[in-house]
């Protein structure tokens, strides 16, 4: 089952007063349950691409459908409900709400979504559980550490079961030994929940840990290979 | 929509109110420093708007209750043309037919009194002065003006003073003169006679005003028609209502049972133009007043807003990557907005509060400025009056006013696009 499809996505900056392509012609689709990874070095375009993919910014000609959704015919307020019930992020600096503990941060997505007090708190514990945070629910960011926090926007990515999770250089800010540990997690995740996950990274270690490799070069796609 | 549909809504919009107002209360603590610069503004803003209003109502007040015991009232009746030309000669003669409309028609609990009221000279040894001499009922006066608990030296008039005469302490000091000596007051009687008369002086009193204490002198009603050969002749009767000054029904009833050609009805609005002319344009002063405050708290308010806007821009990316609608972060940064403006509204009106309390007792004593306090028509101790509606206006306007600049801000994080946003550094 497709989960996300583009086609002939394009995508261009004005950088003062030259234009830069950071994506041309990019198509590709991803299943449903795949753990992949748009991979290339800096500048290619990764970061770009899955801001597309998760309805953060608008391609300047081509189409992408994400769970069935077209972009380009969405407005602003539906892409924020896309985003709100089928996407969830993770940012290379982690991004949690600095004045919400570990739980209210989980918590925080299920909250715009509507869901009741008593199930947002059991579902966050849970999660947290999952990725090896119990116990550390109401700590806040500043007093979490890298990985820690990583683990958290994780749980926070996963916990209403979105259709993808586009993990933007997620390992960029840990050592290897916290990266790897949250790989592990997200596979786990992966295979246990069946939660899609797209990664953007040049970092080997994630390379090693997707079935498929999307290899981007100046906003083109190069090479795709499914292990 | 059924029930469990509005029940869903309402559950709902409980959770968003909550996470808004713990979101909004917990990021205003972010940065201590910031929070405290705002506040104070809008403590200094709001604490100066209900003191300094207060105390511009309690001039008013001052002014109104001052003038309305200085031989005012609530309500005066003149023989016609009295107003206009204060002569002997428009007395009123026959006022008793005045006293039974006013048995008649003044609600219970009302207090008047009748008055001689003529222009004259008193005069003793070494100096001479224009006065008013004011012949009065001593009991009655006391219930209707200042005069019968003015009194600082001496006594106040009996029935039997024929010949005695209270002063004011200023005009005793003018004159150098002191209790127990004579003092000759010089008028025109109804024959167009030059009258005088020699009185001694009783008692002294002291008034809001140094003119008041210049300008009046007080005899007995009857000594005054002797001299003035008035007969039973009055020149007003003065009326104070029980309850609020302003009675319209009464002053109507007062005007039909009164020949129209013959007296005069008067408010106190009449009477004293210049207060009733303060209390007109009090409200604009005030609204000038909020106004002045509310700028220069305005900006403070944006400037702060906009800084704490662009320091969490990445964060209203994360917000907007994660699902919020623009108008959802609008209404996050107004309601943190709010709270800044409700959490310091409550302080500036309890400092305020303790301020108009401390003042009630003592108030502010201006004796030092008489002169130009008394040129404004101001008494000499100014009492804070508090209004409900100038309480509930500055906070209204700190609310709305605020609420409305905060706007600015929130829509400039509202319109941040989450990729711009979470590239900011």
């Amino acid at each position: 089952m497709k989960i996300v499809e583009c086609i002939n996505v394009n995508k261009t900056y004005q950088q003062g007063q030259i234009k830069v392509h950071a994506l041309r012609d990019i198509s590709l689709v991803i299943e449903k349950g795949e753990f992949a990874a748009v991979a290339g070095p800096s500048g290619s375009g990764k970061t770009t691409l899955l801001n597309l993919v998760g309805g953060l910014d608008a391609s300047d000609s081509g189409s992408i459908v994400v769970d069935g959704n077209a972009f380009d015919q969405m407005s602003q307020s539906q892409l924020a409900n896309l985003r709100l019930h089928k996407i969830g992020f993770v940012f290379q600096a982690y991004n949690l709400i600095p004045v919400l503990s570990a739980a209210e941060n989980v918590e925080f997505v299920m909250l715009l979504q509507g869901v009741t007090a008593r199930e947002r708190q059991q579902r966050a514990k849970a999660i947290l559980d999952d990725v090896g945070l119990a116990g550390k629910y109401d700590r806040r960011p500043a007093e979490l550490s890298g990985g820690q926090q990583q683990r958290v926007a994780v749980a926070r990515a996963i916990v209403s079961s979105p259709s993808i999770v586009l993990a933007d250089e997620p390992t960029a800010n840990l050592d290897s030994k916290t990266g790897e540990g949250l790989l592990e997690m997200m596979q786990k995740m992966n295979e246990e929940k069946r939660v899609t996950f797209i990664f953007s990274t040049h970092d080997k270690m994630v390379m090693d840990y997707a079935r498929r490799l999307i290899f981007l070069r100046d906003g083109r796609l190069v090479d795709d290979q499914v292990k | 929509m059924n029930r469990r549909a509005w029940n869903m809504s309402f559950i709902k919009f409980r959770h968003f109110f909550i996470m808004y107002l713990q979101l909004a209360w917990r990021n205003i603590w972010r940065n201590p420093r910031r929070t405290a610069v705002i506040l104070t503004a809008v403590i200094i803003g709001i604490w100066s708007m209900i003191l300094l209003g207060s105390l511009m109502r309690g001039i008013a007040v001052g002014m109104i209750e001052n003038g309305i015991s200085t031989l005012t009232g609530h309500l005066q009746i003149h023989h016609k043309g009295y107003r206009n030309d204060p002569a002997i000669e428009n007395s009123i003669t026959d006022p008793v037919v005045v006293e039974n409309a006013l048995r008649e028609v003044l609600p219970k609990g009302s207090s008047w009194t009748a008055r001689v009221r003529v222009s004259a000279v008193a005069s003793n040894a070494r100096h001479y002065s224009g006065v008013t001499l004011v012949g009065i009922d001593p009991v009655a006066e006391a219930k209707v003006s200042f005069i019968g608990t003015a009194i600082s030296q001496g006594r106040y008039l009996n029935p039997g003073d024929h010949n005695g005469i209270i002063v004011g302490e200023a005009l005793l000091e003018k004159f150098d003169t002191k209790l127990g000596r004579k003092l000759v007051l010089m008028s025109q009687d109804t024959h167009r006679e030059n009258a005088s008369r020699a009185f001694r002086i009783i008692g002294t009193f002291r008034a809001e005003m140094e003119a008041t204490e210049k300008q009046f002198v007080f005899v007995m009603r009857k000594a005054s028609h002797k001299m003035l050969r008035l007969g039973d002749g009055i020149s007003e009767i003065s009326i104070l209502l029980p309850g609020k000054p302003d009675n319209p029904e009464i002053y109507d009833r007062l005007m039909t049972a009164l020949p129209s050609e013959q007296f005069e009805v008067n408010t106190w609005r009449e009477l004293l133009p210049f207060q009733t002319a303060y209390l007109r344009i009090l409200d604009g002063f005030m609204w000038i007043w909020y106004f002045v405050v509310f700028v220069a708290m305005g900006f403070g308010i944006v400037n702060t807003t906009l800084m704490a806007v662009f320091e969490r821009m990445r964060e209203f990316g994360l917000l907007k990557a994660l699902g919020m609608k623009p108008w959802w972060i609008l209404r996050e940064v107004l309601t943190e907005s709010f709270l800044l403006l409700v959490t310091g509204m409550i302080i500036g009106n309890i400092l305020a509060f303790i301020c108009i309390y401390a003042l009630s007792g003592s108030g502010i004593d201006l004796s030092a400025l008489a002169a130009g306090a008394e040129y404004a028509g101001m008494t000499r101790v100014i009492y804070p009056a508090v209004a409900l509606k100038d309480i509930f206006v500055s906070n209204l306007v700190v609310l709305l006013l605020g609420i409305l600049v905060s706007t600015y801000p929130a829509v400039k994080a509202a319109r941040f696009t989450p990729v711009e946003a979470l590239a900011h550094t």
